[in-house]
């Protein structure tokens, strides 16, 4: 087992499921806490229509992550969950009812969908607080006493993990804004332009606060991006570009550009977390090593998720391609 | 009142566990029905057993579509109460029950959807290969979980090393001693469930004249197969419990209802037990069967509860209870099924509107009987975690406290309310329609969604389109 480190593998394997979810999720999330602000139900007809197909295949990736983590990082699964207990809760219990609501509202009479509308935004909206929060606890650091966490219940609970929170949920409704641009047209199209401009100012904002309010808790991490400004120059400078080429598609009105400037912008922020945790699995003791499982647990999940992996890959894309294209109102899945 | 993290911890898992399972026994017994129907379908090409296929696959859908929902909490719910134990155990549950999450997505990825959605639009022989996937899958997924639950029974393959197991031999901890019974038991209980249900249902429909010739069909099909299955349960069941005896007898001392060591016990119909005054009351029993189902020999010795200190002992009027009321249903299951299968045979089913009626009623029962199973070796294994190794307090969240366990557990309770009644009431209405309502439907082709309840239309509020 010297010759490859496992580990290294399961940090790329879990990465890449996170970041999975993390894209794919979160443009129908984004849907979902737009969802009371349409202008009417034909609009939320067509919203919902627009990631029904799709959205329990991005959710596939959230189960696979917490098997993978218990399987190759239980130090991690171990920690996380009982010290973000009640956040967990609440994203599950989110997640849920927001499941329950694609598979309900259809099924009901015009009239008599007010509660799955509302268990569709609070679901959404909840489960994205809750994941920025996550984000935001992991930054933070846990109260760990040799392999338990031994903090309180609220410990996660800060303004600055509210912050993150507020941040995911506002990046996660532009990626939903910009993800109608794409799929939408007519006046549902024009509301989705106007929600995205105001969002990617909101996005901004919060993006800033977050990377000066880090910068500042956490010395340390300032500290190696400037050590290795030579290289980690790109970041910023990329996310600049990214900003300006999705400002640029929202106001000429270029359909695909903003979804896909958005993802850009996710992926930058996402690679600037790993840049500035690295190595800490749990923060701020123990690393990725320290919370691996033994190698050949490591190696026998491998296997697996390398045999189902792809098999999800090519299932997802050929799901996304069957529903190509503009939903429009009256038709869709149903 | 102090509130006890430890007991709110075991009450919720408790309950999501117990939620949980109603789902996923029915599913598993009916795709193997789905994919039987599906062989005799492309053997005869008989149009009932396509009416059958179609209305039963929608059932499937739904019950498989809430079974999915109930499950992920209890993935994380491994970690968010039980750190100590998930963390103790991760080098053998973590990468059994990742296999078990790789089976289902495998397993609904490429063949579900064909399944639910494929059967005008592959080739025949296409669908009933998608149909017998499933419920191939359905098992090797209760392999794995299995596996990982009768590792905890019985724990093997590993060393405890500084408060971590580690592996010694794979084989030994997936096949450990009390999986390959605990295994069939299991799958015999969810043919049974499988079996009864749709029986039932069947039952329902012949006494309303719905669909009188599929419903005929159907219900004989389940007889045959449940007046064969039912008692051989018996004799599974007989085996899985020599088997329990040998690797836990304190969890068979509080089945059997014995506290003092015995020669020559007896089976105990009736009993109050009395864990603080370590006797029962009202006993009433048949001498010595006890030591002759258990040891082979009518003065065979069953140890007494009283062999183990207090603390180490499982609570034995809920595990002597639950055993009863087990025993009792799957006995009542064998002469209902033996009593059809006669009538079956002499051609008298439909005649018998009593027969009917009570083959009606017993829908709920298999439901009762599997949790009442679950019950006795759980409760049964307390007070440990995995059995003899690490004990049930030692495993909870150390930063756990009451009030946080409160909060989750009402709060599971509400979701899981909210989603069981609406997926009943949309069950129900599938029901009520019946397979007459069930047509070759109006799929457009690629404008369905890909998930298991999309594979239904019907409505759960009266005027919705």
């Amino acid at each position: 087992m010297e010759l490859i480190d496992l580990t290294l593998i399961w940090v790329g394997l879990i990465g890449f499921g996170v970041f999975m979810y993390v894209l794919m999720d979160g443009f129908d999330l984004g849907v979902g806490i737009l969802y009371p602000f349409a202008r009417n139900e034909d609009h939320r007809d067509v919203m919902m229509n627009s990631v029904a197909p799709v959205w329990d295949g991005n959710e596939t990736w959230l189960i696979l992550g917490g098997a993978g983590l218990l399987a190759a990082f239980p130090l991690i699964y171990a920690v996380f969950l009982p010290a973000l207990y009640i956040g967990v809760f609440l994203l599950l219990a989110g997640l849920i009812f927001r499941g329950v609501a694609f598979e309900f509202r259809f099924k009901s009479a015009p009239g008599k969908r007010g509660p799955w509308n509302w268990s569709f935004f609070l679901g959404s909206l909840v489960a994205s607080f809750a994941q920025g929060a996550v984000v935001g606890a992991y930054i933070q650091g846990f109260e760990v006493e040799g392999f338990s966490y031994v903090g309180g219940p609220l410990d996660w609970l800060t303004p600055f993990t509210v912050m993150t929170g507020l941040g995911l949920v506002a990046g996660y409704t532009l990626l939903g804004a910009s993800w109608l641009i794409m799929k939408t047209e007519g006046d549902l199209q024009d509301w989705a332009y106007r929600v995205a401009r105001w969002m990617v100012g909101a996005v901004l904002l919060v993006y800033v606060i977050i990377s000066v309010w880090t910068a500042v808790a956490h010395p340390h991490l300032l500290e190696r991006w400037l050590d290795n400004a030579t290289v980690l120059w790109i970041f910023p400078t990329l996310s600049v570009l990214a900003g300006l080429w999705l400002w640029r598609g929202l106001t000429q009105r270029d359909e695909g550009v903003p979804f896909v400037a958005t993802l850009v912008l996710f992926v930058l922020a996402y690679a600037g977390l790993l840049i500035s945790m690295w190595p800490y699995a749990v923060p701020p003791e123990h690393t990725f090593w320290d919370a691996a499982s033994s190698p050949d647990s490591q190696l026998f999940t491998l296997v697996g998720m390398l045999f189902v992996i792809p098999i999800i890959l090519a299932y997802t894309a050929w799901t996304y391609w069957v529903f190509r294209g503009k939903v429009r109102v009256g038709e869709g899945y149903h | 009142m102090e509130l006890d993290p430890l007991l709110l911890s075991r009450i919720q898992f408790a309950f999501v566990v117990s939620f949980h399972a109603i789902f996923p026994v029915f599913t598993i017994g009916l795709a193997s029905y789905i994919a039987l129907l599906e062989g005799l379908l492309y053997k005869t090409s008989n149009p009932v057993y396509e009416q059958l296929s179609r209305f039963w696959t929608k059932v499937f859908a739904v019950v498989f579509g809430m079974g999915v929902v109930s499950g992920i909490v209890m993935s994380f719910q491994f970690g968010t109460n039980w750190s100590v134990f998930s963390y103790a155990s991760a080098n053998f549950l973590g990468p059994v029950l990742a296999y078990e999450v790789v089976t289902a997505f495998f397993l609904e990825a490429v063949f579900l959807g064909v399944l639910l959605f494929g059967r005008d639009k592959v080739p025949r022989g296409t669908h009933l290969f998608a149909a017998c996937m499933v419920a191939l899958g359905t098992f090797i997924s209760s392999f794995w979980i299995l596996s990982a639950n009768s590792w905890m029974q019985t724990p093997a393959g590993v060393e405890l090393r500084d408060g971590i197991f580690h592996l010694t031999s794979w084989s030994e901890a997936i096949f450990n001693p009390s999986f390959p019974p605990r295994f069939f038991h299991m799958a015999l209980a969810s043919f049974l469930t499988g079996g009864f249900v749709v029986a039932g249902v069947s039952a329902w429909y012949l006494l309303k004249g719905k669909a009188p010739e599929a419903s005929k069909k159907a219900l004989q099909m389940c007889l045959i197969m449940l007046a064969l299955a039912a008692p051989a349960q018996l004799f599974v069941g007989d085996v899985h419990g020599l088997n329990t005896f040998e690797h836990q007898p304190a969890k068979v001392a509080a089945m059997e209802g014995v506290w003092e060591t015995t020669d020559g016990a007896p089976l105990l119909l009736f009993a109050i037990p009395s864990p603080s005054q370590e006797r029962n009351f009202l006993e009433v029993g048949i001498p010595k069967l006890a030591s002759l189902i258990l040891t082979h020999e009518l003065d065979g010795r069953i140890q007494g509860l009283k062999e183990w200190a207090p603390e180490d002992r499982p609570n034995m009027p809920i595990v002597f209870w639950s055993f009863r009321v087990m025993v009792g249903i799957g006995m009542l299951m064998i002469l209902v099924a033996l009593w059809g299968a006669w009538l079956t045979w002499r051609g008298r089913l439909e005649a018998s509107r009593r027969f009917l009626r009570l083959t009606s009623l017993m829908i709920p029962l298999p439901f009762l009987a599997v949790l009442s199973g679950w019950f006795v070796t759980e409760v049964g294994r307390q007070p440990w975690l995995a059995y003899g190794l690490l004990r049930v307090e030692d495993g909870v969240t150390p930063s756990l406290t009451g009030g946080m366990a409160l909060f989750s557990l009402i709060g599971f309770v509400t979701v899981y309310a909210v989603v069981f009644i609406a997926g009943i009431t949309f069950l129900i209405r599938i029901i009520r329609k019946g397979p007459d309502g069930t047509h070759g439907g109006h799929e457009t082709p690629g404008a369905h969604a890909k998930r298991p309840l999309s594979a239904t239309d019907e409505s759960i509020t009266e005027g919705a389109r």
